[in-house]
């Protein structure tokens, strides 16, 4: 971020210092705005059940160390189990679309074959199709493929939908120059060997774009998670925990505001520890080009 | 045999094995979590049939799905509400510039104010969901808020039940999840801007105001149209918060919720697969009127007032723009 700031001289006429007041409490504002309704959780998620229903939201907690919501939270919403689930669909979708991304990519970029061609533009038109709308039909064929209900089978449904990292790496790969392949082919390597070797580890920087949009996403996901997982017992991922807290849970605030700040707490540690990489991941996943 | 063998050894013969074997499983894929569901779907849309129906079992009804979507007041009237996201994506917009420019100036703690408001993005959906039903509960969060600002809670309406404000509220849930989010984007392309142009600005005497309007804005307008653009397909396909939130309850079921409920709910999927495709011919007809927009923008970004950021990315030529465009709107499902 220091690259942007620009140095402006400092002069502290009336007019200047009123536009430094007018920025800070905008700032300040807009910070208000988004903390708010996260603060509000927080607070409430340290009350007690008598505390909540006779306190106003906004009163803070007697004792801020009372962690019996989150404690009951994360037993009945059986979060240990989600957080498991939902890392081994994280491992494997995310290695699975890296490796199918960069090689597809590596292939298109380095290959003219007939046909490539229509493999971008099916790629591209598949981009336009509205993820929800698919589900339905998606879902007739996880059924008949008996796709539903396993790890498996919403691992490799979350893997061949990754339009958006073929992009990046089709696009990183033409500043990867062609020369390298070719003196490589020329000391004996094979295709396989050029893609394992030299052009995977080049692609490293797409690399992390790509795990931090696909990550967020897969993470998150709740919608396809919730269709294809439906056997919340065995197979809820953290997305779908939270759903545990509709229905008679629907009221009470105080455990569903701890389960929220569980489920987004390593989402929170990631970001506070890779901030760069995140932004630049934003950044470059829709500005690229 | 010993051709083959020969061949396979041989230059070309190694490009062609490599070719297939790296074709085979992103194709396999392809076909079949996207290609063979939306040809299901458009076969689909001309039957009467529900999920378990067996195919000698399904009811070919022609076109009657599709005049059934334009009929049923709750899928047309549905299409209506993307006007409340459309208007919340535009808020978003003017936020997010207003917030990146100051941002993109030293300011002090600039991190933090730019970390706090980006955080809400990287939140579930669901969670969300959860934190704004929590929050415009009577009484709750932002009616005390608001009361701090001497409102009183009589006067207040409720804000998920209330028709008039029920749909404005779900929006605002979506810009506080992706205004910061929008602000990283921004931030990204103005410090692309050369800085030294504000440098010479300031000595001509320009303020900041000026130096937005001049030097800025034209700067970063590939990807503010673009964003624009991505905001009119994203809030025809709105769905998150209203599916989270009030579960379409009270006149806040956006077509998508609508169709998630008449395929998995109702069953009937025929006519969801039919609500389906008239969307995506609507989403599809927007796409190609917003490439004639952008290619009628930036017919003649001439070298005078073209920033050194725009230079190089012109030159890399037409394609490369077509796919930016296509890869943003892949990330449009933002605001969904």
């Amino acid at each position: 971020m220091k690259s942007a700031s620009i140095r402006t001289k400092k002069h502290y006429e009336p007019k200047a210092l009123l536009s430094i007041v007018l920025k800070y409490a905008s700032l300040l504002f807009f910070t208000f705005v988004a903390l708010i309704p996260l603060a509000s959780c927080l607070i409430t998620s340290f009350k007690t059940e008598e505390e909540y229903y006779h306190t106003n939201v906004m009163t803070p907690p007697e004792n801020w160390f009372y962690f019996g919501n989150f404690i009951s939270a994360f037993q009945k919403a059986n979060m240990g189990r989600a957080f498991l689930n939902s890392g081994i669909i994280l491992f494997f979708v995310l290695s699975g679309a890296i490796l199918i991304g960069t090689s597809l990519a590596y292939v298109l970029n380095r290959f003219d074959f007939p046909g490539n061609q229509l493999i971008r533009q099916l790629f591209l038109f598949a981009s336009l199709l509205p993820g929800i709308a698919m589900q339905v039909t998606v879902y007739k064929v996880m059924m008949s493929l008996g796709l539903i209900n396993h790890l498996y089978g919403y691992i490799i449904m979350s893997m061949g939908t990754d339009i958006i990292s073929i992009y990046i790496f089709v696009q990183y790969m033409e500043n990867i120059s062609v020369s390298l392949d070719e003196s490589a082919f020329i000391d004996g390597a094979s295709y396989f060997q050029i893609y394992w070797k030299i052009i995977l580890p080049l692609l490293k920087p797409a690399i992390v774009t790509s795990l931090v949009l696909k990550g967020v996403g897969v993470y998150n996901e709740y919608y396809a998670s919730n269709l294809y997982l439906q056997d919340k017992d065995r197979l809820g991922v953290v997305a779908t925990a939270l759903y545990t807290f509709t229905g008679p849970m629907g009221s009470k605030y105080n455990f569903i505001c701890a389960g929220v700040i569980i489920s987004f707490l390593p989402a929170l540690i990631i970001f506070i520890f890779c901030q760069k990489q995140i932004y630049s991941g934003i950044t470059q996943g829709a500005v690229k080009g | 045999m010993k051709g083959v063998k020969k061949w396979v050894k041989s230059r070309k013969g190694q490009q062609t094995v490599i070719i297939i074997a790296f074709l085979v499983v992103p194709l396999t894929l392809l076909i079949l979590f996207t290609y063979f569901p939306f040809a299901e779907m458009i076969k689909f849309s001309f039957y009467k049939m529900k999920y378990a129906t067996p195919p000698a079992k399904r009811q070919f009804v022609g076109l009657d799905n599709y005049i059934k979507v334009f009929q049923r007041d709750d899928c047309f009237r549905a299409l209506k509400l993307c006007g409340f996201y459309i208007t919340g994506a535009m808020v978003q917009l003017v936020i997010a510039l207003y917030l990146a420019t100051v941002l993109s100036f030293k300011t002090r703690g600039g991190n933090i104010f730019k970390g706090v408001m980006f955080f809400p993005f990287l939140i579930s959906g669901i969670a969300i969901g959860y934190i704004f039903k929590f929050f415009y509960t009577r009484d709750f969060v932002f009616d005390t808020v608001l009361q701090w600002c001497r409102f009183q809670l009589d006067q207040l309406p409720y804000w998920l039940r209330d028709q008039k404000v029920n749909n404005w509220a779900l929006a605002a849930s979506s810009v506080w999840r992706y205004f910061g989010q929008n602000m990283v984007l921004f931030i990204g392309a103005i410090m692309s801007v050369d800085s030294e142009m504000y440098e010479a600005a300031e000595l001509d005497g320009a303020n900041k105001i000026q130096q937005f309007f001049h030097i800025i804005l034209p700067s970063i307008k590939t990807i503010v149209t673009l964003n624009i653009i991505l905001s009119i397909t994203g809030s025809l396909s709105a769905f998150d918060p209203p599916f989270v939130i009030t579960r379409g309850g009270n006149g806040t079921g956006t077509y998508f919720v609508i169709m998630s409920d008449i395929a998995h709910t109702d069953q009937k999927v025929g006519l969801a697969c039919a609500m389906a495709i008239v969307l995506f011919l609507i989403i599809f007809v927007a796409t190609i009127i917003q490439k004639a927009v952008l290619k009628y923008l930036f017919r003649n970004s001439n070298a005078d007032d073209e920033t050194y950021a725009m230079k190089k990315k012109r030159l890399k030529g037409q394609k490369r723009r077509f796919i930016t465009i296509k890869t943003a709107a892949a990330e449009g499902g933002q605001y969904r």
